[in-house]
């Protein structure tokens, strides 16, 4: 279970990262999700992975750590609003600057006319 | 009460921005009130803090009466206290800026200012590394929307970077925070500096990776060499107030780094690294900001580039790991933070008053109140420089009386040319602005009395800091010695137990028999 949980963390944020170098606005937030995705599963994984294992005390013999999950519950909240706000000043900023590109480049196929 | 005081520079500011936000139908005239109450009762409330903390006690507060190291602790010690005062005098003199019509070209901007506060104030209160997480993540959230206030291209432009890079930046955070508990198994500072110092084998270099991740994030929101090419330009179209503000929130890295550095990661494996990364970063910065600030060809670029070498500075100095260099840089910490902020409400004024030119370095006409405008110009730029009579002069001497050996020949000449650097540009600018202009009309308005209040309170800091220049480097001598020491902190938070027993009952479950059956 430990190597296909890493190798899925991995991945996802091997793709974030990658997404988060691309140039325009729309893969850049992709790439954050992602990466935001990644984290999350990481951080859940912090306090050792354990199959059936309550989160209550008294419920089994083994409990599972609750705190990453609080912490996990924490960064999800943070990350889903911050995805929505970054999506609309991304918009915004293709309205103002007349570009979807990051670096605000005009004159490459799909951007506002001047 | 006096217990309760400990909360108070947080609670302040949060209930100011649920009032200030509420309210949005009452008047301008309202808010403006409202928000220099509360943030004058965050002075006062700051200024008390200062003083019990003076005294050398730390103060404790448990939130929830959660007993650490299970609650959230709030932790108040000479720097913490220091670094909040300072919040509260900068915030002071950019709300009295704003007041003068900045506030009113977008909406909110009271209730979002105190907001940051908060989340300032909280960071440098909290004892627990997740919960400076979540309070770094106010602090940059109101800050989006303060980088945007009043909107234009430029401003979303550089928000969009900002805004991008400190979600990776605030990524990265979480992953450091998730393998420092998963090796620790525990996310208050003093306890995870006590497990940490007792660590070896794999878990150690657990550790150091966590450990250097922590310090690439700290660098990003402090803008170390590598990771601080989003400064210039967002610092440089944000709205002078907000601007002046930014100048803290660097140094909201700077104290993140101290803080973690002194408290967890001293005498751990990972300090070496550490240690070796801030130093040749920090001095690569102040070249390399010495050059922007030489480069520049606008005077709030050429500001932004200012907090760039105070920044390097600050940041070597931490390398240094002493406690003289650890006080000298105390001691320059609030004059580098509220000069800046000065000269980039002045760079406001200035822009005021030369129509188109704004604050670009080219001829343009000539200032209405030259006088005035001068003398403050010049003032900050004395102060910037590090000129005697200014703190800044005293400040750089301390740093380099603390500098031993082979430093010296490092940081002296890097120093001194950032100093002589900034003296070009500045004398450059100010040559420019007051002294090649056309002759004829003056048209623009003056400056308001509000806005010449809220220079003059930050401007008045570096006569302050000079006149009583004893007993605050005595009082930075004392913060350092306190940092020092973290073993006292572990003790008087968690009592005597050993090391040994409470690594035995980290919370990591690994179950391998249990593991493997997915």
């Amino acid at each position: 279970m430990e190597a296909l949980f890493s190798l899925v963390v991995g991945v996802l944020t091997a793709s974030g990262i990658y997404l988060l170098l691309r140039g325009r606005t729309f893969p850049v937030i992709v790439g954050l999700a992602l990466l935001g995705y990644a984290v999350n599963l990481f951080l859940f994984s912090t306090g050792g992975l354990n199959t059936h294992a309550a989160a209550v005390v008294g419920e089994s013999l083994t409990p599972t750590d609750p705190l990453p999950q609080a912490l996990v519950l924490t960064a999800i909240v943070i990350g889903f609003a911050m995805t929505a706000f970054v999506v609309i000043l991304a918009i915004r900023a293709r309205g103002d600057l007349g570009s979807d590109h990051v670096d605000g480049q005009q004159g490459e196929e799909g951007d506002a006319p001047r | 009460m006096s217990q309760h005081l400990l909360t108070l520079p947080i609670l302040l500011p949060m209930l100011g921005a649920l009032v200030l936000l509420l309210s949005s139908r009452a008047s301008d005239q309202t808010h403006r009130r409202m928000s220099l109450i509360f943030t004058a009762l965050l002075v006062l409330a700051s200024l008390l803090l200062l003083r019990q903390a003076a005294g050398g006690e730390l103060v404790f507060y448990a939130l929830g009466n959660w007993q650490a190291p299970f609650g959230i602790v709030l932790m108040l010690d000479r720097l913490s206290a220091m670094m909040v005062a300072l919040t509260a005098v900068l915030a002071m003199g950019c709300v009295i800026f704003a007041c003068a019509g900045d506030d009113v070209q977008g909406s909110n901007f009271h209730g979002i200012f105190q907001l940051q506060l908060m989340g300032l104030n909280g960071a440098f209160l909290t004892g627990d590394i997740f919960n400076l997480f979540v309070f770094f993540e106010i602090t940059l959230l109101a800050s989006y929307a303060l980088l945007m206030h009043g909107g234009g291209k430029e401003r979303v432009g550089a928000g969009l970077h900002y805004v991008i890079l400190n979600l990776a930046g605030s990524a990265l955070f979480l992953i450091a925070l998730g393998v420092l508990y998963g090796a620790t198994g525990t996310l208050n500072m003093a306890d995870m500096g006590r497990r940490v110092a007792s660590m070896s084998g794999d878990q150690a270099a657990l550790v150091t990776a966590g450990a250097l991740l922590l310090i690439v994030v700290f660098s990003l929101k402090a803008a170390l060499l590598p990771l601080y090419f989003w400064l210039p330009r967002t610092y440089a179209s944000a709205p002078a107030p907000v601007a002046a503000l930014f100048a803290i929130m660097t140094k909201l890295g700077l104290y993140a780094i101290l803080r973690v550095h002194s408290l967890i990661f001293v005498d751990s494996a990972a300090e070496p690294a550490i240690l070796g990364w801030l130093w040749w970063s920090g001095l690569a910065t102040i070249l390399l900001a010495a050059i922007g600030v030489l480069a520049a060809r606008d005077l709030r670029p050429l500001v932004a580039y200012l907090v760039l070498i105070s920044i390097g500075t600050l940041l070597a100095a931490t390398a240094l790991g002493t406690t003289d260099a650890t006080t000298a840089l105390l001691y320059y910490l609030p004059h580098t933070t509220l000069i800046c902020g000065a000269l980039f409400l002045i760079a406001e004024l200035i822009g005021q008053q030369r129509g188109k030119a704004g604050t670009r370095l080219v001829r343009a006409r000539r200032l209405h109140q030259r006088y005035l405008l001068g003398g403050l110009f010049l003032t900050a730029a004395v102060g910037v420089v590090g000129l005697p009579p200014m703190a800044g002069s005293l400040a750089k001497l301390l740093l380099m009386q603390a500098t031993e050996g082979g430093a010296r020949v490092w940081l002296w000449p890097l120093l001194l040319l950032a100093g002589l650097c900034t003296l070009i540009a500045m004398s450059r600018a100010g040559s420019v602005f007051f002294w090649a202009s056309y002759k004829g009309e003056v048209t623009a308005g003056k400056v308001s009395r509000l806005q010449l209040t809220g220079v003059a309170w930050l401007l008045a800091s570096a006569p302050v800091l000079v006149v009583f220049a004893g007993p605050i480097s005595q009082y930075t001598h004392a913060a350092a010695e306190q940092l020092a020491q973290p073993q006292t902190v572990i003790q008087q938070l968690l009592g005597e137990a050993g090391p040994n027993d409470l690594v035995q009952s980290a919370p990591i479950l690994h179950d391998e028999a249990q593991g493997g059956t997915l």
